[in-house]
């Protein structure tokens, strides 16, 4: 049975490690599927778990932190609007400028603030989310599979954690099935079409980077609230980019995004799991080239097996109306 | 006297320092098909799309059924019951007809019950003009005919009184062009308004009732049709008379000096475009392509001057092999041996458009005494040249310092030419030689490629326009899919047949 356990807990670990990219990578449909470049979700995600942490530790109540990432992960979206949709400025170059603000901005205030370079107060138990134990969890443990999958690998996440997964649903029905989607396809699709069927372009594309930063909140405040329980530098530690890559890999698709963004968590939870572990034949692998499993795993995935990802026809291009 | 249903009056329009439109005055009666003529870039289009709500003019007023309307954005002029079917159409390859054609105005947020209500009235839209078209299939999959439609099924559902159409028939085939006016003719019966924005004169005087004229931005002349003709409207267009025939000489065969066996080529996307293509040309001889825009034209000529990989077959210059599937010459090598090239998309192949005229007027010989010596440019000497080809060509402005995409498409092609038949080629391969050139210019172009062919050049012609190859070449081939469907001598040749086999169907 210990084989048994073991497999549920690395399931366990995948659903747990991939929730911050999954969140990223509905933000970043959301963006990219309007025609906006969004490099920075990574920046964003890092400024959500700092002003999270800051935010309940001060207010005493991680909600209240969330709100506040919201908000601000919302204003960072806007600005690389202003930049790339309203001054039609370079998309890339614009969510470079905010990536590197904000690793900045973080250290800065956490120093200035709490007198230590990059890191913030420990939360206490108030302050931060806790793991959610499902109902009749410890009850149903020793049924066999069954109580397994129940509860050891759906039981004992963090409200994120399934908030995270009901996301790809909403999000898959949102852009499908309703008429904001539509505009929002259209949009990123030819702008002109959208504007000659007298939809506001520019509009479109900021309701778009709002969702966007609503949804990359999340990922940041589950960083810092939830699966630790302080901010520290650079705590996102690329999974914004990786979570591009998850969406690209899953053609700016939901569904097959959710799936990219399991199999880097995966890989992740794997690594961990494989780390001195000693394999029959092979010996104990370097940790370092574990370590590196699931960013090979990326370029690899983009380069070879991805075929040829169909980005949204106007992704990239700021909307000019007028010659 | 009938009320005009849209008046426009003092309508100005400035981009930047290009002043588009000049105190335009505008009246269009209900239920005529009203023609708009000009040259390209004499703001026809400009004015429709600030009546279109998608530019809003600097100052004048618009009027629909007498009352004024401030149109805003494209919605409002929907509203107000203006449609407009664009010259690249306004829609979302991957959507399908249905998706497209309830952008904007979906009448929910969540898909459901006025979905299916649209689509029926769709289906009897469709059914009412006899449109045919499947409302579930994807745009991509759509021939160029059957998209315009879905723009006019588009416009038609969202109520348009009036329909504007901004140069309708430049990417149909004939058959295409007919069907296209058998459907506003019937669109006129049922009362309906058209405006058609066209520089071919011989849509407005088959179609329209009125015409309006319209030079460098300011509206020159109304008249009914029936009161005018071809060439005095050519006349009001381009503000002086214009030959609308092409003299020829009869032709001076001389020998094959160009000579294409069995050629295939691919595109970029590893899609054989050319198929098992052979011809032949001889000196003293216009060779005509036409075809459909897409039909393997562009391939070919790329692979012919040197640009493109050459899949299987070969190519023969003065009996001498130049290009097989091992190995090919570049442009620059065959340019040496006399083959000069005019490429179709002059933007981006034929000029570096931020380059100065002059540059461009050399570019290629740029090494060469006397413009340059010992890898130096001697910029006098190619000012001198400058300055005296372009009065030789006619190049407006003449001013060899002016960046070149400053230049009207017409005088862009000037440059072009001038460069490639500086050191008088034998063989003259030329795509889409008008494209966007004004009438002035075409009738310039086109008599210097009869020039050449007098002199004993070998010239291949790829064209989507009809006329032209009608009236330039010698001798006509037709592509369809990539091959050569057909091979007519240039006499008694008809539109009609020419049409049939660009279709595909002959």
């Amino acid at each position: 049975m210990e084989f048994l356990s073991d497999i549920a807990s690395l399931i366990n670990s995948t659903l747990r490690i991939s929730t911050p990219l999954v969140f990223a990578a509905m933000a970043g449909i959301f963006a990219e599927r309007s025609g906006v470049i969004d490099f920075s979700l990574e920046g964003k995600m890092l400024m959500a778990a700092f002003v999270a942490a800051v935010g309940s530790y001060y207010l005493g109540n991680p909600w209240l932190g969330l709100l506040l990432a919201i908000i601000a992960c919302v204003c960072l979206s806007m600005l690389h609007g202003f930049a790339s949709v309203t001054h039609k400025g370079d998309q890339v170059v614009s969510c470079v400028a905010i990536n590197i603000l904000i690793i900045g901005l973080t250290t800065a205030l956490a120093a200035a603030w709490f007198g230590q370079a990059g890191l913030t107060p420990t939360l206490n138990e108030d302050q931060r989310f806790l793991e959610i134990h499902l109902p009749f969890a410890e009850a149903l443990r020793d049924i066999p599979i069954i109580g397994t999958l129940y509860s050891d690998i759906l039981s004992g996440h963090y409200v994120f954690v399934y908030l995270a997964y009901l996301s790809v649903p909403i999000v898959f029905w949102i852009v499908f099935k309703t008429s904001f989607g539509l505009r929002l396809r259209a949009v990123g699709e030819n702008p002109s079409a959208v504007d000659t069927a007298g939809i506001n372009v520019f509009a479109m594309r900021y309701k778009a980077l709002a969702v966007n930063g609503v949804l990359i909140a999340f990922a940041g405040a589950h960083l810092s609230t939830a699966v630790n329980a302080n901010f520290f530098r650079e705590m996102s530690a690329g999974r914004g980019y990786l979570a591009l890559a998850a969406m690209i890999f899953g053609k700016w698709h939901p569904k097959t995004a959710l799936i990219a963004c399991l199999l880097f968590g995966f890989t992740d939870a794997l690594q961990i799991r494989l780390q001195g572990v000693e394999l029959p034949a092979i010996g104990e692998i370097p940790v370092q080239l574990i370590q590196a499993l699931p960013y090979i795993l990326t370029v690899v995935l983009l380069a070879g097996f991805v075929g040829k990802a169909i980005a949204p026809n106007a992704i990239g291009q700021p909307y000019i109306k007028e010659r | 006297m009938v009320s005009p249903i849209l008046e426009l009056s003092n309508i100005n329009k400035s981009f930047g320092h290009v002043h588009a439109n000049k105190n335009i005055n505008l009246q269009i009666n209900k239920g005529t098909i009203h023609g708009i003529i000009g040259e390209n870039g004499a703001g026809k289009s400009t004015l429709m799309s600030i009546v279109f709500g998608l530019y809003q003019a600097n100052s004048g007023t618009i009027k629909i059924n007498g009352k004024e309307i401030n149109l805003k954005s494209p919605r409002d002029s929907i509203i107000n019951g203006i449609g407009m079917v664009h010259q690249h159409f306004m829609l979302v390859e991957n959507f399908t007809v249905l998706e497209n054609i309830i952008l904007g105005f979906e009448g929910e947020t969540v898909f459901g019950e006025k979905l299916q209500k649209a689509k029926q009235d769709l289906e009897k839209l469709c059914q009412t003009y006899n449109f045919n078209i499947d409302l579930d299939a994807t745009i991509s999959d759509l021939s160029v005919g059957f998209r315009q439609r879905v723009e006019i099924l588009k416009s038609l559902y969202r109520g348009a009184e009036i329909l504007i159409l901004d140069e309708p028939t430049g990417v149909l085939t004939p058959q295409e062009v007919d069907e296209l006016f058998k459907i506003l003719r019937a669109l006129k019966e049922e009362g309906k308004t058209i405006v058609l924005i066209t520089h071919k004169l011989i849509e407005i005087m088959d179609l329209t009732s009125e015409v309006s004229v319209m030079r460098q931005g300011e509206m020159v002349g109304h008249t009914k049709t029936e009161d005018t003709n071809k060439e005095q409207l050519a006349e009001m267009m381009v503000g002086r008379s214009v030959l609308l025939r092409v003299d020829k000489k009869e032709i001076k065969k001389g020998e094959t000096i160009f000579q294409v066996n069995n050629l295939s080529v691919k595109d970029d996307l590893d899609v054989t475009r050319v198929k098992d293509v052979s011809l032949e040309i001889r000196s003293g001889e216009i060779l005509g392509i036409a075809g459909v825009t897409g039909n393997g034209q562009t391939e070919l000529l790329e692979a012919l001057s040197g640009i493109r990989k050459v899949e299987s077959g070969k190519i023969e210059l003065f009996g001498e092999k130049i290009s097989d599937q091992d190995n090919f010459l570049n442009p620059r090598m065959l340019k040496q041996k006399g083959l000069a090239h005019v490429p179709e998309d002059r933007q981006r192949m034929g000029l570096i458009t931020d380059f100065k005229a002059h540059e461009n007027l050399i570019f290629g010989y740029h090494d060469q005494e006397p413009f340059s010596k010992s890898s130096i440019l001697n910029n006098r000497e190619i000012t001198e040249y400058s300055n005296k080809v372009m009065q030789e060509y006619d190049v407006r402005p003449n001013s060899p310092n002016l960046i070149t995409s400053n230049f009207s498409g017409g005088n862009q092609q000037k440059i072009i030419l001038s460069r490639e038949l500086n050191e008088n080629p034998k063989v003259l391969l030329v795509g889409q030689p008008t494209r966007g050139v004004d009438i002035g210019a075409i009738e310039f172009i086109h008599q210097r490629l009869i020039d050449m062919r007098d002199r004993g050049a070998a010239i291949l012609l790829a064209s989507v326009e009809l006329d032209e190859i009608l009236s330039l070449s010698d001798r006509i081939i037709v592509m369809f899919d990539g091959k050569i469907v057909g091979e007519k001598e240039n006499k008694n040749v008809t539109e009609r047949e020419l049409g049939l086999l660009m279709a595909g169907v002959a």
